[in-house]
């Protein structure tokens, strides 16, 4: 049987206190909200935090219900008002972090405004993991590599990794100075498609960064926080005018982790892409957005497609180190851009 | 690290059980151990096969990944509470007439999604079915008897439904 390893479960009733314990403990404590990413990596020893810290219940109260909230603070809350009616939405979305990957698919205003977000959480994993797994874990979730997510039977017997041990070589390319652990969440690219910011707290305070300034090309040191810093909301502009798409590859379509994902968002006014954006995950050790600006201007023609799908393909760097092959993935890349753009065009 | 359990109470089948439990042990764990519930199943227990299925406040999770401490406000729904005495559900009834289970591993927690589909959608389509059940990993039907099991056990409860 496979049990986790003895720790502490605290679950502290204020953001503030979290961070204070988490500060306490800076080496041996983690934040867990879902679990479903922390649990089965304790389980195989890749985490083994003495302390874990329970946030899901704290950063998970403006999504409940269905409710939205504005982004101007001057305006009433919807938790006062009731869900907003169906429209564009020209102050923005708020999402709580601790709202549930299913809660996130299938809202309806995510489905209407933020398509490429609803599509993205609904090709999460399983069922059973979307109801427990939350879009700010999806934020943070853990890089992944062939080397790294093994048992610890298999990575004791084959000398283990950098990604764990820091006098290991990388496995995938032994000259490589950094781990190339595959950034593999599924959200993320949708998220930087559709120009979200993330609200973070920490024991320094609390900021807004942009989500595609958040991640580091390094498997191991992959997010830009600082120690101690929790993800409390997801924050997406108005989506008037905008659409969005997210197309996946994976080894299994019930279910798996992305070996290629393409997301694409154009903002359109009279048949006329005003602004674009398309971002892509599971092709390097981040989530990288594409300049999807030759698509500005045109009417999502042919010509234009082909110089973003053939900027993605540049774009993909995937190494030798998931499900696929490097030359297949890259070119599911420039493959997926091409159809996700199509898709997005009027007729 | 500490030895020290904690004394919990969840509600499993619309009962209360007050137990102590190590606090690393998990809602799989406490259910066979603690519980002596052994209709959940051990899997891979790394949330990939849907073996420990089971429902919290009628959402299906999986007990492999969950702490006893997280569910402590919800309603425990395992394998063992969906017969009423001697009533079976009509999943387990059309799951047997239908010969949806071989091993039989994986049919507790194929039950549990099911159920919360048919709670939530009395009539699914196929599709609808295999989107339901897809993170359960049955090794040996080929899902098809699965598929017919749970149509059936739709109309079943919707000709009960009718007679009432």
């Amino acid at each position: 049987m496979l049990r986790l390893p003895r720790f502490r479960f605290v679950s502290p009733p204020s953001i503030e206190e979290a961070i204070h314990i988490r500060t306490e403990h800076p080496a041996t404590s983690m934040y867990v909200a879902g679990g479903t990413d922390v649990y089965p990596k304790m389980k195989r020893r890749q985490f083994q935090p003495e302390v874990v810290i329970a946030i899901g219940g704290l950063v998970r109260d403006d999504f409940r219900g269905g409710t939205l909230a504005p982004l101007a603070d001057t305006l009433p809350s919807v938790a006062e008002e009731g869900p907003l009616p169906l429209g564009p939405l020209p102050l923005g979305l708020r999402i709580g972090a601790g709202a549930t990957l299913t809660e996130v698919a299938e809202h309806p205003r995510v489905r209407e405004g933020y398509r490429a977000l609803s599509i993205a959480a609904g090709l999460v994993s399983t069922p059973q993991l979307r109801n427990m797994g939350t879009i700010g874990g999806n934020v943070c979730l853990d890089t992944r590599c062939n080397w790294y997510d093994q048992s610890l039977f298999w990575r004791t017997a084959e000398g283990y990794c950098m990604k764990t041990h820091g006098d290991v070589v990388c496995r995938v390319a032994t000259s490589s100075p950094r781990c190339l652990a595959v950034a593999s969440a599924d959200t993320v690219p949708a998220l930087i498609a559709l120009g979200a910011q993330i609200n973070v707290v920490g024991p320094n305070g609390a900021r807004t960064i942009d989500l595609a300034e958040c991640y580091r090309e390094d498997g191991i040191n992959y997010l830009a926080l600082e120690p101690g810093e929790i993800v409390t909301e997801i924050v997406l502009p108005p989506s008037d005018g905008w659409r969005s798409t997210y197309l996946k590859q994976r080894d299994r379509n019930s279910f798996d982790f992305p070996i290629a994902g393409v997301a694409a968002a154009v903002r359109m006014d009279r048949g006329v892409v005003t602004d674009a954006r398309v971002a892509i995950t599971a092709l390097g050790s981040r989530p990288v957005r594409v300049d999807a600006s030759a698509l500005v201007g045109t009417k999502l023609d042919d010509e234009a497609i082909g110089a973003v799908a053939d900027a993605t393909h540049k774009a993909a760097r995937p190494m030798d180190n998931t499900s696929g092959t490097i030359s297949q993935r890259k070119r599911a890349a420039r493959v997926f851009a091409d159809r996700a753009l199509r898709s997005l065009r009027d007729d | 690290m500490t030895d020290t359990k904690t004394m919990l109470t969840l509600r499993v089948n619309g009962d209360p059980h007050t137990f102590a439990a190590e606090p690393h042990h998990t809602l799989l764990e406490v259910l066979r151990e603690e519980l002596d519930l052994t209709g959940t199943k051990h899997g891979c227990e790394l949330g990939e096969c849907g073996a420990c299925t089971v429902l919290a406040d009628g959402v299906p999770i999986l007990s492999c990944l969950t702490l006893p401490q997280q569910v402590a406000h919800a309603d425990i729904t395992t394998v063992e509470g969906l017969a009423k005495g001697p009533q079976l559900h009509p999943l387990q009834t059309a799951f047997a007439e239908e010969g949806a289970a071989q091993c039989g591993y994986c049919t507790p927690g194929i039950l549990l999604s099911a159920k919360a589909l048919l709670d939530a959608n009395p009539r699914p389509t196929r599709d609808e079915i295999a989107q339901a059940i897809s993170g359960n990993l049955c090794r040996c039907t080929g899902y098809t008897a699965i598929y017919e099991a749970i149509e059936k056990a739709a109309e079943m409860s919707a000709k009960a439904a009718q007679r009432v």
